[in-house]
């Protein structure tokens, strides 16, 4: 959403919302690489080389992204430099996780405990559309965050723009749900015989709740709702992808249970998992909450 | 430019070149983030508002540096899928869970506490803000001790067993988190930041106290600094030694490299100062050499015998030249800050501390040296243990993921462009803001006439205004430190928002 913003006021708003969780957000990020490798090592070994150019070129935009929060109070005449930077950066992370997703929906052709495929395996059309869904998706969860996090003229705006990527952003989770069991008989079976069809019923009757949710408050100036709403529509979607791969971690041909680290580092990884996540939640929720409500233009430490 | 290299060579030049450069922002970042702690520590507790000013001033350097450090750092945590992906399958059992426990238990307390540090003072009140500041720091020390844990297992594995498909498998976790070289190493790294810390720290002040002599902020930095550096420089000698006699214990190669030494020498080692390493011959040329001193500093015995890489198969050999050559870079640099520790001390022994111009220049020069000297360390240890990956068990060369040569150039070459240019911007704003001293040029305010003050400071804001980008920010950090001064504060105060 930062190039919408119509002055220099309104981009530097727009990145207090974030900057002082922006940091605890990326580290999910590396949770997720962290956590694959311990909980997952051959899954992990597995999918990183599949995805080679897409990860690296994820990497490289969030050096961009990152550094753009600091890098832009210290300088005027660069400053455009590193706010392009940090948009540029934000869309090509957000490109190749869709890109990254695709291609794993798709599939990985694993012999002998390693990738077997080649470097632009993860080329192709579906993964090219999944990787735009997946920018438009975060761009309606940025532009209703904004909502929430700012008020006037800005907000007004941000709601404009929330509808239409919410009405595009619906429109790709309904392709990319029709043609998901279309890559891999196995998925069809998955979704359209029992128990799995169960949730064939269950998951679009939640995202239907969810868009209705995201419409009613952006009709009635909701300030959180249609922010929530949104992150409904993704955790939704994800479930729809652990059905879809069930009892698969990597498809077509890796379970689980076969990528699943032994049992002595699974319980011992868990032992930290039960104590520090709901520390981590505490006190990532205590940060959100000390830096709630409204961010105006004379914040910040700058 | 890299059409000729293997997979193998270029996806190692890519992982030493992307650590390379990682490694220098926690290093700072782990000793910053302790300073800043200590800063706003004193600041509670004497309420004397230099320190306060030296907590914002480095918090902002802080900040810069700890994206730094955070981006570089993601980059990490992917490669060793994407490139060593081998690896990853063999050692995930044992190292992933210590690398989800650095997650869970450091990043996630830096990350989710550093808003707060930075931005939130005046919203939780001091007493939270000095926990949130707390919370950073003992993050970035848990951070280290938990990848320490990581990368000594891999250089002395201990407490698995090894499963049909081949994966190491936890048996001891205790064995395993305290590995035999994890503590040296730990302490030998964490005092690295320390002293590297307080290095940057002390040239910075060594720099503004050359501008102005008589600057409290400067002076406040050069001394905290160099009363670091006399405690943790030769601590650094120190434990450095116990870490080399660990080495020698568990990878005999490693110190022969370091050494110099590749024949076996039954009846004492010669400590070989400087010479040129000749691979091919298997000799050092034009040594330099102290007759069986290196059996007295290893074995504490001037007659021991100590054997040489003539007891080592070929293909099990590290590297010597490397190993030789960055061993004696690190160890002059722990001298020459030893040096300068000593020297300041002196000083600050006969009350001049502040008035040896050339005591300041020396500390300017060694201002970066912690930054080579740790890289030199890693150089070290990192090829000394090479041709392993976990050391004498799995081969580099067979812990490779199934990447296309052209693929690790591409990568390699993209990863070399964007690290110089953002970095090397990133390198030149906290230069920048090192550079300047936005402070009280030295007037004395508790006895000096306040007319004087007020008429200088607002001169300051003037000049600053005009001359930078950043003058708005520099007069409140003004007003900040001359927060007592109520009606010095009420002028600036006016005269900023006429500003």
């Amino acid at each position: 959403m930062f190039p919408s913003a119509k002055s220099e006021q309104d981009k530097s708003v727009m990145m207090n919302t974030i900057a002082p969780v922006w940091d605890g957000n990326e580290t999910w990020l590396v949770m997720a690489g962290g956590g694959l490798f311990a909980v997952f090592p051959l899954a992990y070994a597995v999918i990183m080389p599949a995805l080679y150019m897409p990860i690296i070129l994820m990497l490289l935009a969030l050096i961009f992204r990152g550094v753009a929060f600091e890098y832009r109070w210290r300088t005027v005449r660069w400053k455009p430099v590193w706010d392009f930077s940090f948009f540029a950066g934000s869309v090509i992370a957000a490109f190749t996780q869709g890109i990254s997703l695709g291609a794993l929906v798709q599939g990985i052709e694993v012999s002998n405990r390693a990738y077997a495929g080649g470097w632009w395996d993860w080329l192709t059309p579906f993964s090219l559309f999944t990787g735009c869904a997946v920018v438009i998706g975060y761009g309606l969860l940025g532009s209703t965050w904004l909502i929430m996090k700012t008020e006037g003229e800005l907000q007004t705006r941000m709601r404009g723009y929330a509808k239409w990527l919410g009405i595009a952003t619906l429109g790709f989770i309904g392709v990319v749900s029709i043609a998901t069991p279309f890559q891999d008989p196995a998925y069809f079976h998955r979704w359209f015989a029992l128990p799995g069809s169960v949730f064939s019923v269950l998951v679009p009757a939640l995202l239907a709740l969810c868009t209705w949710l995201l419409f009613k408050g952006l009709k009635h100036d909701k300030e959180a709702q249609p922010f929530l709403a949104s992150l409904g529509l993704f955790v939704l979607s994800f479930i729809g992808i652990l059905i879809s791969f069930y009892p698969n971690i990597v498809p077509p041909s890796l379970t689980i249970a076969e990528a699943a680290a032994p049992d002595s580092s699974l319980k011992f990884a868990l032992m930290g998992t039960i104590v520090l996540v709901p520390l981590i939640l505490i006190y990532t929720a205590y940060a959100y909450w000390v830096f709630r409500g409204k961010v105006r233009p004379e914040d910040g430490y700058h | 430019m890299f059409e000729n290299f293997t997979a193998e060579t270029l996806a190692r030049i890519q992982f030493a070149f992307t650590i390379s450069f990682h490694i220098i922002f926690p290093v700072f970042s782990i000793g910053l983030a302790s300073f800043l702690a200590v800063l706003n520590g004193m600041w509670l507790k004497t309420h004397d508002e230099t320190y306060l000013f030296l907590f914002n001033y480095w918090k902002k350097i802080f900040a810069v540096a700890f994206g730094m450090g955070v981006v570089s750092g993601i980059v990490m945590s992917y490669q060793f899928g994407t490139n060593w992906s081998v690896f990853s399958d063999k050692t995930g059992p044992v190292l992933g869970p210590l690398m989800a426990y650095e997650v869970l238990s450091a990043f996630f307390l830096e990350a989710g506490f550093l808003g707060i540090a930075l931005f939130g003072r005046e919203r939780v009140g001091n007493k939270l803000h000095m926990f949130a500041v707390s919370m950073v720091a003992f993050g970035t020390l848990m951070s280290a001790t938990w990848i320490l844990s990581v990368n000594s297992w891999m250089q002395t594995p201990a407490g698995y067993s090894i499963n049909e498909v081949g994966q190491f498998v936890p048996e001891d976790w205790w064995q395993i988190v305290f590995n035999p070289s994890f503590p040296y190493r730990l302490v030998h790294m964490v005092v690295a930041a320390f002293l590297t810390t307080a290095l940057v720290v002390g040239a910075v002040g060594a720099l503004h106290l050359l501008r102005r002599k008589a600057d409290v902020a400067a002076r406040r930095m050069f001394s905290m600094a160099m009363g670091m550096l006399i405690i943790a420089a030769p601590l650094q000698i120190l434990v450095g030694d116990f870490h080399g006699l660990n080495t020698l214990e568990h990878q005999p190669a490693k110190v022969m490299a370091m050494e110099g030494h590749y024949d076996s020498h039954p009846e004492g080692a010669p400590l070989i100062l400087f010479g040129i390493p000749n691979p091919e011959e298997k000799r050092i040329d034009y040594a330099i050499q102290i007759p069986k001193m290196s059996s007295l500093i290893l074995k504490h015995d001037l007659n021991a015998p100590l054997a040489g890489l003539d007891t080592i198969a070929d293909e099990d050999e590290p590297p010597v030249a490397i190993v030789f050559w960055s061993f004696r870079i690190m160890i002059s640099l722990g001298f020459a800050m030893l040096g300068l520790a000593i020297w300041s001390f002196w000083r600050r022994m006969r009350g001049k501390l502040y008035d040896d111009d050339w005591l300041k220049r020396a500390a300017i020069v060694m201002g970066p040296m912690g930054f080579v000297a740790v890289l030199a360390g890693w150089v070290t240890t990192e090829v000394g243990r090479q041709p392993f990956t976990v050391y004498g068990l799995l081969r580099t060369s067979d812990s490779l993921a199934p990447i296309a040569a052209p693929a690790v150039a591409v990568s390699l070459i993209a990863f070399i462009i964007v690290y110089f240019f953002v970095f090397g911007a990133g390198t030149y704003y906290i230069l920048r803001l090192m550079n300047k001293l936005p402070t009280t040029s030295g007037v004395d305010m508790n006895d000096g006439p306040i007319r004087t003050a007020e008429k200088q400071i607002i001169e300051t804001i003037h000049v600053e205004h005009k001359s930078d980008d950043q003058g708005e920010d520099r007069g409140i950090l003004i007003i900040i430190y001359l927060g007592h001064h109520y009606h010095i504060r009420r002028t600036m105060l006016c005269h900023f928002r006429w500003l």
